[in-house]
């Protein structure tokens, strides 16, 4: 299925110094769709988003929302909401000040929705920003995020400090939501077995490049470990892409991709045992870099 | 859900395990994808994806404006068509198994003849 692009990006590169962050990123998001962005600690992804919001200069290629360059472009800004880890607010501010101040800056805000979202977060109104809790404050967030409606929604590791009470009920007023109203929605995260089934697509970043563009449902079940002896296994894996390899005795485990229904039964006729991957164990299978350091030494 | 195979897949064999048992009649209204994706926690476009799956195979229907319908003749379909999955599903690995464990033919026909068959 394919829908409008919002986002278009296309040789995208941040250097910072000696540092890609961002190296030669092609991409497109498609409108109403959420997406996962997903990769480790220092992968690119914060960057990224701070690069389509406009909040970071790219030192090449080209980035179109909506068919425009997003720096300092109001007409793009004003329908993008971007959900940080860190965001900052006015030391003075209390946590009504930040609601009452949120409609200046988002033409969607639904006042009734964040009244509602407030008290399922119990945010405490009354109090200073900075005498928050982490997770109190990541409620913030994910509240402006949820009732400025913006038809681009990026929402950076919202999470942080959030219980798993409040982590579900993000997720399930965010599908509740999205239903009603759809839009499009980035959602960078470390917990993937937690975020995958609200996922329609996901992007995989690892140092700088994206390398995996998928649909979700496509993902699922795209990769299989192969369990069994190992002559057995390494002679059925022999030519195929092999994402994790681990071995113990005579036993070999062995990860592969794209495995046809008649591989399943010649590898099933070879007395070899076949598990699904999940995709979370897909992602640290190809973030992990360990398969080849395997590969060369055995 | 489970996290290893294809949700819309696994949406698409709830519903049809809801006709067989009987929980959803034929010409009964099926909840929308939304509830669907509320209720499973799941994107709606993945729900809707299951629920299409089945309009293909003719096991639900749409009614314009009204929503999905499970089709007449649906559980009866459904019968044939899982008992054609039963042997590659059930009966293939109960052999292998078997055939691990040393166990006979006549000794795996004693076994059913004990659990009896329904």
């Amino acid at each position: 299925m394919t829908g409008t692009p919002v986002i278009q990006v296309d040789g995208l590169t941040k250097r910072f110094g000696q540092v890609t962050a961002v190296n030669n990123v092609t991409l497109s998001v498609t409108e109403n769709k959420i997406y996962g962005l997903l990769g480790r600690n220092g992968a690119g992804k914060t960057t990224l988003m701070q690069l389509l919001t406009g909040q970071e200069f790219a030192t090449s290629g080209s980035i179109r929302v909506w068919g425009e360059h997003p720096v300092e472009n109001a007409h793009v800004l004003s329908r993008v909401s971007f959900i940080k880890e860190s965001q900052k607010y006015p030391d003075d501010f209390k946590v009504k000040h930040v609601f009452r101040s949120a409609p200046w800056f988002f033409a969607g805000w639904d006042a009734d929705f964040a009244a509602r979202l407030i008290e399922d977060f119990r945010v405490p109104l009354d109090r200073r920003v900075k005498k928050l809790s982490r997770g109190q404050l990541s409620a913030i967030g994910v509240i402006a995020g949820l009732a400025s409606r913006a038809p681009i929604t990026f929402f950076d590791e919202p999470y942080l400090g959030l219980d798993a009470v409040a982590r579900q009920t993000f997720y399930d007023r965010l599908l509740a939501d999205y239903a009603e109203y759809p839009r499009t929605v980035i959602l960078s995260t470390h917990l993937i077995d937690e975020v995958s089934a609200l996922l329609e697509h996901v992007l995989v970043i690892d140092e700088g490049r994206i390398l995996i563009d998928e649909d979700a449902e496509t993902l699922r079940g795209s990769a299989t470990t192969i369990v069994g002896a190992r002559a057995a296994v390494d002679g059925f894996v022999a030519d195929r892409d092999v994402l994790h390899r681990s071995g113990l005795g005579g036993l070999s485990t062995v990860t592969v991709t794209g495995l046809s229904e008649s591989d399943r039964a010649a590898a099933a006729a070879a007395g070899l045992e076949l598990a699904p991957v999940s995709l979370q164990q897909l992602v640290v299978d190809r973030t992990s870099g360990i398969p080849t350091e395997l590969e060369q030494s055995a | 859900m489970d996290e290893s195979r294809p949700i819309f897949v696994q949406i698409a064999e709830q519903i049809k395990n809801d006709i067989l048992a009987g929980r959803m009649a034929e010409e009964s209204q099926v909840p929308s994808t939304n509830e669907f994706a509320a209720f499973y926690r799941i994107n709606p476009a993945t729900a809707l994806k299951g629920v299409g799956r089945l309009v293909e195979e003719g096991i639900l229907y749409k009614k314009r404006g009204i929503g999905m319908f499970v089709a007449p003749g649906a559980r009866q379909r459904l019968i044939t068509q899982r008992r054609e999955q039963f042997q590659a599903e059930y009966l293939r690995p109960l052999l292998a198994e078997a055939s691990k464990l040393g166990i006979s033919s006549q000794q795996l026909a004693e076994m059913i003849a004990k659990e009896g068959v329904r």
